[in-house]
């Protein structure tokens, strides 16, 4: 395991070298470009043997002196200016600080640098690929989304932590999980239970499923970040746990799980280190309506943009499997979706008691 | 036994006269209200005198004047240096309606019915009662004569109150004073508008106005040159109705049909005049005078099928690309100015042309609808526009392609003015006040491509001012991007920040000299 200190002096090396070349065109009156891996489904390709989406070679060139892209070649290096006093000084911050850390007015304009953090945020992350840097390798983290409880003890930051002990909330998942940070401790549990929402989540945690099902509950609020995903996969690997997905019957959750899986578009650089290929999906499948007899007046009628998502998603060469183009296309065919929460038209206990417990041990999952 | 109907009407019927008519028709000659009858005026007596110098070659210098005498009563002198009037001919010219040389001719001048001076001295008497002055001199050694002169309306004569002979301060020339019922405004449709715009359609001419306000504008000759000579045509076949074919055929001097079409018209060979014949199954030595109504439709329709060649043009007098340019400069404070003097073509037998002028920026007004000066034969067209085949060719122009902002279907909006002269020997104007021309499909489709011609040449001036402005906006956005990259640079290498920020710019510099800077957007 490479030291804090050397691997600062890395990306600090790599930044440096970066603006140097820059200089160098400079220098030599050329017009500066950046080339960056490209991110995007056009740069991505599914690699059938390790199951995880993969980035391709593909590149994008960046100039300054072009009307559309002179801006983004300016931000880039206001970021990269800024990540390099983060590392020095040893200060981790949070995305958003970065973007507050650098917009200002630029010259004499009324112009700023950044008009929302939706423009910096794609930068760090052209940053991340171009400098082949970590996240925490650059001393930035996402907002911490997600919490986990279960029959499991953890070391974090030095704090042992017990999460049989974690009351109502449970522990808070923080955007950096790497070894240095969080250690596993005593491990009883015999499976992850992910769950795509916090509500959900908290039914389970109050119903204490964890303990009488020996396992791990932990939800990522929606789309994980990737200190979740980043956790999944190190448990998975680390403690030898399979991980189960629980979401909403709709192309939203189905991508989630897909994420959980195999890897995102636009991570797809780091999809060996996030992704849990051999993730099940337990529920909720489009056939969970008629198979459980739930009543007409819980599910919810598709939108057009919805429709639209799920024939985009049925093209992904990751969702070839039979059984997903069977779940999308009968997603299509009747026209509707299910929240998890239309579980509880059976009755509150039913996703915990009955639904989870019954599919795990029925082996009703799709892989 | 009582009377008959039509004896009792008989009794009635009775010979109406001019001054009646005119009364009952003077909408029709633009005397409808006082306000017009000024403009009508002023217009009459100066399509007059620009006439009259153009036949006689000379460069027209003109001299008018309006004074308020009384309310609504107002005193009109139009002076110009035209060849002058013999003695005897100046009575009748403005003494007795329809008495003129323009009538019976074809070519493209202004006035063409000889109704309108005498009209204004009509309109004169019966509004104020006053007799109308008249001066004129043919040449220096030559007296000049006066007149006084009042309108005998029920005979459609003139009446002489006055003559005599009188000092005049030109060599030779004509003036006219009258005084008329009147109200003078500003504006749209005003008199100083209409001087405004002649002066335009002529920029060979002089012109000198004191306005009632005693506000004074000259506006002095563009070009020393005078506008092409039209010369005088015979009718072309196509172009003649069957009304007017009758009366040919009673009044012509020629003993044959053939010899008939081919000397009264234009374009007739000897081989065409007995292709008509043959078709109209008329003998080509029948006398004109015994074609019976019958044969004379024949006749009719058997011209409209055999295939003329198109009229002669050199009836039409343009006023010329390079001079309405210089005209619109003189006229118009714009950023740009395009015309162009469009080749003949034809409308059912009749010659014409079409020229059209561009002004853009400048002093114009930006917001709102583009401006439209009408010409027909060098007159401005000041009332019904749009009733006009000019506003129906300009809203038909996808200004849009020329970067001129456009709804669909109306007129163009911006710092936009257009000049559009129709040039013909017949101008086909949509009713007896000749102030709006009628959209035949020919004459709408040659304004147009004369509209599409400056149209083009502005796109290119518009598109042009439009990268100027976005280049100059675009050196800003690198000069200050130059900064940030510099400043951001330095920090992470150390490297000197102005040293860098100069390379920057001298990059720039080259590359918008060369033109090489990437204008496409999006990586």
């Amino acid at each position: 395991m490479v030291s804090k200190k050397e691997s600062d002096q890395k990306v600090i090396k790599k930044i440096e070298s970066l603006a140097k070349d820059v200089i160098n065109e400079i220098n030599k009156e050329q017009n500066p470009e950046v080339k960056f891996p490209l991110r995007g489904l056009a740069n991505v390709h599914f690699d059938e043997k390790e199951q995880v989406i993969k980035m391709g070679n593909k590149t994008q060139s960046r100039v300054f002196f072009n009307v559309g892209q002179a801006k983004k070649f300016m931000q880039t290096f206001l970021v990269a200016k800024v990540l390099k006093d983060l590392i020095k000084q040893g200060i981790t911050t949070p995305i958003r600080s970065i973007y507050y850390n650098s917009k200002h007015v630029i010259a004499d304009t009324k112009e700023e640098t950044w008009t929302d953090q939706s423009e910096s945020d794609p930068i760090i992350e052209d940053l991340e690929v171009t400098l082949n840097a970590l996240r925490e390798e650059l001393h930035i983290r996402a907002g911490a989304k997600g919490a986990m409880v279960g029959n499991l003890t953890i070391i974090d930051a030095g704090d042992r932590i017990d999460l049989r002990k974690m009351g109502s909330g449970g522990w808070s998942v923080p955007s950096i999980v790497e070894n240095e940070i969080i250690q596993f401790d005593k491990c009883d549990a015999e499976y992850i239970l992910f769950i795509e929402k916090d509500t959900i989540w908290s039914r389970f945690n109050e119903d204490k499923f964890w303990k009488k099902n020996k396992c791990i509950i932990l939800h990522g609020g929606g789309q994980p970040p990737r200190g979740v995903r980043r956790l999944l996969r190190r448990m998975h690997e680390e403690l030898k746990l399979q991980v189960y997905v629980l979401v909403d019957s709709d192309v939203y959750g189905a991508y989630i799980y897909s994420v959980v899986k195999q890897g995102s578009i636009n991570l797809a650089f780091e999809s060996l280190r996030m992704a849990v290929p051999k993730a099940r999906f337990l529920g909720l499948s489009a056939f969970d309506f008629e198979r459980y007899n739930l009543p007409k007046s819980v599910v919810l009628k598709l939108k057009d943009v919805d429709i639209k998502r799920i024939k985009e998603v049925m093209n992904y060469p990751w969702f070839q499997k039979k059984e997903w183009q069977k779940e999308l296309k009968y997603m299509l065919k009747t026209g509707v979706k299910l929240e998890l929460e239309a579980l509880s038209s059976k009755n509150f206990k039913f996703i915990t008691e009955e639904y989870v417990p019954q599919k795990i041990r029925n082996k009703e999952w799709l892989d | 036994m009582s009377k008959t109907y039509a004896e009792i009407a008989a009794g009635k019927q009775r010979e109406i006269s001019v001054s009646e008519f005119f009364t009952k028709n003077r909408h029709l000659l633009g005397f409808d209200n006082p306000r017009r009858a000024l403009l009508t005026t002023v217009k009459e007596a100066v399509d007059n005198s620009l006439d009259a110098c153009e036949e006689a070659r000379i460069l027209p210098e003109l001299w008018i004047e309006i004074k308020e005498v009384k309310e609504n009563r107002y005193k009109v002198l139009v002076k110009d240096n035209g060849p002058g009037i013999v003695k005897i001919q100046i009575p009748k010219i403005f003494g007795k309606l329809l008495y003129g040389s323009k009538f019976h001719k074809l070519s493209a001048t202004r006035g063409q019915q000889g109704i309108g001076i005498s009209a204004a001295v009509m309109y004169s008497q019966l509004t104020t009662g006053k007799s109308v002055h008249i001066t004129s001199k043919i040449s220096k050694g030559k007296p000049a004569h006066y007149y006084e002169l009042h309108f005998n309306s029920k005979a459609n004569e003139p009446e002489i109150v006055k003559e005599s002979e009188v000092e005049f301060d030109i060599d030779h020339g004509t003036m006219i004073e009258l005084e008329i019922e009147a109200v003078f405004q500003k504006g749209k449709r005003s008199v100083d508008e209409y001087l405004e715009q002649t002066s335009i359609a002529n920029p060979h001419a002089t012109i000198h106005y004191a306005n009632p306000l005693n506000e004074k504008m000259n506006y002095l000759a563009a070009v020393n040159k005078l506008p092409v000579e039209p010369k005088e045509i015979k009718p072309h076949p196509h172009g003649i109705e069957l009304g007017m074919l009758i009366s040919m055929l009673k009044e012509t001097a020629m003993s044959s049909v053939t010899s008939f079409l081919q000397k009264e018209f234009s374009r007739v060979s000897s081989q065409v005049a007995n292709k008509i014949c043959e078709e109209a199954k008329i003998s080509p030595k029948s006398r004109p005078s015994r074609i019976a109504r019958q044969e004379a439709e024949n006749l009719y329709n058997s011209i409209q099928k055999v295939k003329i060649m198109a009229p002669p043009t050199n009836c039409l007098s343009p006023i010329g690309e390079e001079a309405l340019l210089k005209s619109l400069k003189r006229g118009v404070t714009a950023e740009f100015y395009a015309t162009v003097t469009r080749n003949p073509s034809v409308y059912r037998g009749n010659p014409f042309l079409v020229e059209a002028g561009i002004a853009y920026g400048g002093s114009l007004e930006a917001e709102g609808i583009l401006q439209i000066i009408r010409f027909a034969n060098k007159v401005p067209l000041q009332y019904q526009q749009g009733a006009c085949a000019i506003q129906k060719a300009v809203a038909e122009t996808a200004w849009k392609n020329y970067g001129i902002q456009q709804s669909k279907g109306s007129l163009p909006r911006g710092p936009l003015m257009i000049v559009l002269h129709f040039c013909s020997v017949w101008v086909p104007f949509t009713s007896e006040s000749k102030e709006a021309i009628a959209s035949y499909d020919e004459i709408v489709k040659e304004m147009k491509l004369a509209i599409q011609e400056c149209g083009r040449k502005l796109a290119t001036f518009v598109r042009k001012r439009n990268r100027d402005k976005l280049s100059a906006k675009k050196k800003d956005m690198f000069k200050n991007y130059s900064l940030e990259l510099a400043s951001s640079l330095s920090e992470i290498t150390g490297t000197n920040e102005k040293k860098i920020y100069a390379e920057l710019i001298t990059i720039a510099e080259k590359m918008f000299e060369t033109g090489a800077l990437e204008e496409k957007n999006g990586e």
